[in-house]
C-alpha cells in the first residue's frame, strides 16, 4: 500500500508526457499490449551512427503508471548507447519511477521497459532492422493520443 | 426465473448478517476498513461455510464413493446431501442431473465438448452475444471450428440489452444452441431467459444459461422456464473456489459422451473399451473437490436461511442508490441498462482517471472493486472503452458503503488534481 503512488512526478508525466507521439523515421520501433489490462505502449528510437539514442518517442493507452513510466523511460534513454540500454534492467526502471509499486502495478510500470527490451533483442538479431510500421491498431493510438 | 418455495429462517438485518462474515470486520493491511464491492469476482464466505470446510477436513476427510470405512461413508453421505441441496435450490427434477465441476468455465466447456462436438454439424448455428464472458464465447468458437457450425451473435441495444427485434431472424431451425448469461457480469443486464428458452425450444434448439452472476442473487428454477443446461460457480455463491455446478437435463446428459475420462466415471473397463457409469458419475472423473462441494451445500443453506426476497430487497436498495448517485458524481459515465433491467452490478468510468488507477486509489480507502475488461473483451470493444471499473454488490453490503464508493471517486479525482 502506497499513498504516494500518484505523486506529482508520476502525474506530471501522465498529464504532460515527454515525447508522446511518433518519429518521422525511427531506426527501430516496437509495440506491446498487456492482455490482462489492455494497456498498450509503442516505443520508437532514432539511433545515430555512434550507436547513441538520438530521440525516443512513445505512444500508448492505459493507466497513469504505464503511461508515465513510458514517458520517464523515453526521457531517460536519450543520449544512452545501445550497450547502456542492454545493461538497463527492470530494477533500474523501477528506481526511475521513484515510487514503490506493488507486484500487480509493476506490470504497468514495466510495460514500456518490456517493449524497449524486446526491441533491443530484435536489434541484436538483425543489425539494421527495418522499423516496424505502425499497425492499424497503433494508428488508433495516434488518433486518441490528443 | 420464478421463485421456488423458500422459507427464510431469520429476519434480515444487514448488520447482523455482516457478523456472519469474519473478513468484513477485519482491518486491511493499511488499516482501512474493508468495503468489499467485488462480489462479482468472488464473494466472501460466511462462518457456516468456513466451519463446514474445517469440519470436513478435520473430522471425516476421505475420498467419496470409494472407501469402505466410516470416514468414507460419512463423507459420501455429506457430498450427496450437498448435491441434493443444489438440486432443490435450482429445482432440478433429480439430483443425478447435478454435476460437480470446477466452476462455471468447466461446466460450459463440458457442454461444448461433450454435447457440442458430438451433436453439432456444419451449417448448424450457435447463438451467443457480445455481452458474454469469455467463458461463454471461447468454448463456442472452438466448438464451431471443430464442427463446422457457425457462431452467430444477437445484437445489443444501445443500453446493453439483447435486441429482441432480431430474435425472429436469428433463432431459426438452423439454431442448435442458444448460450446466454442470465446476468451480465459487466452491465448487470438481466436477459430474457424465459423468452429465449421458449424460442430455442420452438426451433428444436437447446439453451445453456450461464448463471455465474444470477444464481447467487436471484431465485433459479431450471424447470420454469425450462432450460437445458445451467452453469454456475460455488465461489460467487458465498461458497468455496474450485467447485461449480453443471445442471443438465437427464435426456441430454445421457446422450452425451463423457468429457473427462478416468476413475469414478466408468462402469466397466476392459483392455479395448469401457462403459460409462450412470449419472452423475459419468461426468465426474477423478476425485472431486470434496470439502468444497460440501461447503457449497452449506453456502446454499446460508442463502436459503436469508431467503431471496430479503437478498433481493437489500441488493436492490444498493443498486438503486448507486445508479442514483454515480451519475451525479463529476466525470462518471455508467454503462448498461436502467434499474429494472439489471442485477446488482454497475460498471463505470471516470473521465481522465484510468480504471486501474481508480481501483488502486479506491484500495487506499479500503474500497475493493474490479478494474479491467472483466473477461469481456468483445463487450468492451462494443462499449468502445479499453477498461471499466466495476462494483458488484452482495446482500451484506450497506448503503454507507455506496457512500464510501462515491467518496472514493472524489478522492481519486482529487489525487488526479481534478477537484
Amino acid at each position: 500500500m502506497n499513498e504516494e503512488l500518484y505523486d506529482d512526478y508520476i502525474l506530471d508525466h501522465y498529464e504532460c508526457p515527454y515525447h508522446k507521439g511518433h518519429l518521422a523515421c525511427p531506426t527501430c520501433a516496437h509495440s506491446e499490449k498487456n492482455p490482462l489490462c489492455g494497456d498498450q505502449i509503442r516505443i520508437e528510437l532514432k539511433l545515430n551512427d555512434t550507436g547513441h539514442v538520438e530521440e525516443a518517442f512513445f505512444n500508448g493507452k492505459g493507466c497513469a503508471i504505464s503511461q508515465a513510466a513510458a514517458s520517464i523511460l523515453c526521457q531517460h534513454v536519450e543520449g544512452k548507447t545501445v550497450d547502456e540500454l542492454h545493461r538497463f534492467q527492470a530494477p533500474d526502471m523501477l528506481r526511475l519511477l521513484k515510487v514503490p509499486l506493488t507486484a500487480t502495478r509493476q506490470r504497468c510500470g514495466l510495460l514500456g521497459f518490456k517493449v524497449l527490451k524486446a526491441m533491443m533483442y530484435s536489434l541484436d538479431a538483425s543489425p539494421t532492422p527495418p522499423a516496424q510500421q505502425p499497425t492499424a491498431n497503433d494508428e488508433s493510438i495516434v488518433a486518441t493520443s490528443g | 426465473m420464478s421463485t421456488p418455495l423458500e422459507t427464510p429462517s431469520r429476519p434480515f438485518d444487514v448488520h447482523d448478517v455482516r457478523r456472519d462474515f469474519p473478513i468484513l470486520a477485519r482491518p486491511l493491511p493499511n488499516g482501512a476498513t474493508l468495503v468489499y464491492l467485488d462480489n462479482g469476482a468472488t464473494s466472501q464466505k460466511p462462518l457456516l461455510v468456513l466451519d463446514k470446510l474445517r469440519e470436513v477436513e478435520a473430522t471425516y476427510n476421505a475420498n467419496v464413493h470409494r472407501g469402505i470405512h466410516q470416514l468414507g461413508d460419512r463423507v459420501t453421505v455429506e457430498l450427496e446431501a450437498a448435491r441434493e441441496k443444489i438440486q432443490r435450490f435450482v429445482n432440478a427434477a433429480e439430483s443425478a442431473e447435478i454435476i460437480f465441476t470446477s466452476g462455471t468455465t468447466m461446466s460450459i466447456n463440458l457442454v461444448a465438448f461433450a454435447w457440442g462436438r458430438k451433436f453439432l454439424k456444419p451449417g448448424d448455428e450457435i447463438l451467443i452475444n457480445e455481452m458474454e464472458h469469455h467463458a461463454n464465447i471461447v468454448p463456442w468458437q472452438q466448438t464451431a471450428k471443430a464442427t463446422g457450425a457457425k457462431l452467430r451473435y444477437i445484437p445489443l441495444t444501445a443500453d446493453g440489452r439483447l435486441d429482441a427485434s432480431h430474435f425472429d431472424r436469428l433463432i431459426t431451425t438452423k439454431t442448435k444452441l442458444v448460450a446466454v448469461t442470465a446476468m451480465s457480469n459487466v452491465l448487470g443486464t438481466l436477459n430474457p431467459i424465459r423468452e429465449l428458452a421458449a424460442r430455442a425450444h420452438q426451433v428444436g434448439a437447446v439453451i445453456l444459461v450461464d448463471g455465474a452472476q444470477s444464481v447467487p442473487h436471484l431465485p433459479t428454477d431450471v424447470r420454469d422456464p425450462a432450460i437445458d443446461f445451467l452453469a454456475f460457480s460455488g465461489h460467487k455463491l458465498y461458497g468455496p473456489t474450485g467447485v461449480g455446478v453443471l445442471y443438465g437435463r437427464r435426456e441430454l446428459l445421457e446422450a452425451m459422451d463423457p468429457f473427462l475420462c478416468g476413475g469414478n466415471m466408468i462402469n466397466e473397463v476392459h483392455l479395448e473399451s469401457s462403459t460409462w457409469a450412470d449419472l452423475p458419475s459419468k461426468f465426474e472423473a477423478g476425485t472431486l473437490p470434496i470439502a468444497e462441494a460440501i461447503g457449497l451445500g452449506a453456502a446454499i443453506d446460508y442463502v436459503q436461511s436469508l431467503g431471496f426476497a430479503a437478498i433481493h430487497a437489500q441488493e436492490s436498495k444498493l443498486l438503486e442508490k448507486a445508479l442514483r448517485l454515480l451519475p451525479q458524481t463529476p466525470g462518471v459515465t455508467i454503462y448498461g441498462p436502467s434499474f429494472e433491467h439489471r442485477g446488482s452490478i454497475v460498471s463505470f468510468t471516470v473521465e481522465k482517471v484510468h480504471p486501474h488507477d481508480l481501483a488502486d486509489l479506491f484500495d487506499q480507502k479500503g474500497v475493493a472493486i474490479r478494474a479491467g475488461h472483466h473477461c469481456t473483451m468483445p463487450l468492451h470493444d462494443w462499449l468502445d472503452v479499453s477498461a471499466t471499473a466495476r462494483v458488484s454488490f452482495a446482500f451484506y453490503n450497506t448503503e454507507a458503503e455506496v457512500d464510501a464508493l462515491i467518496d472514493a471517486i472524489h478522492y481519486a479525482r482529487h489525487k488526479f488534481r481534478l477537484e
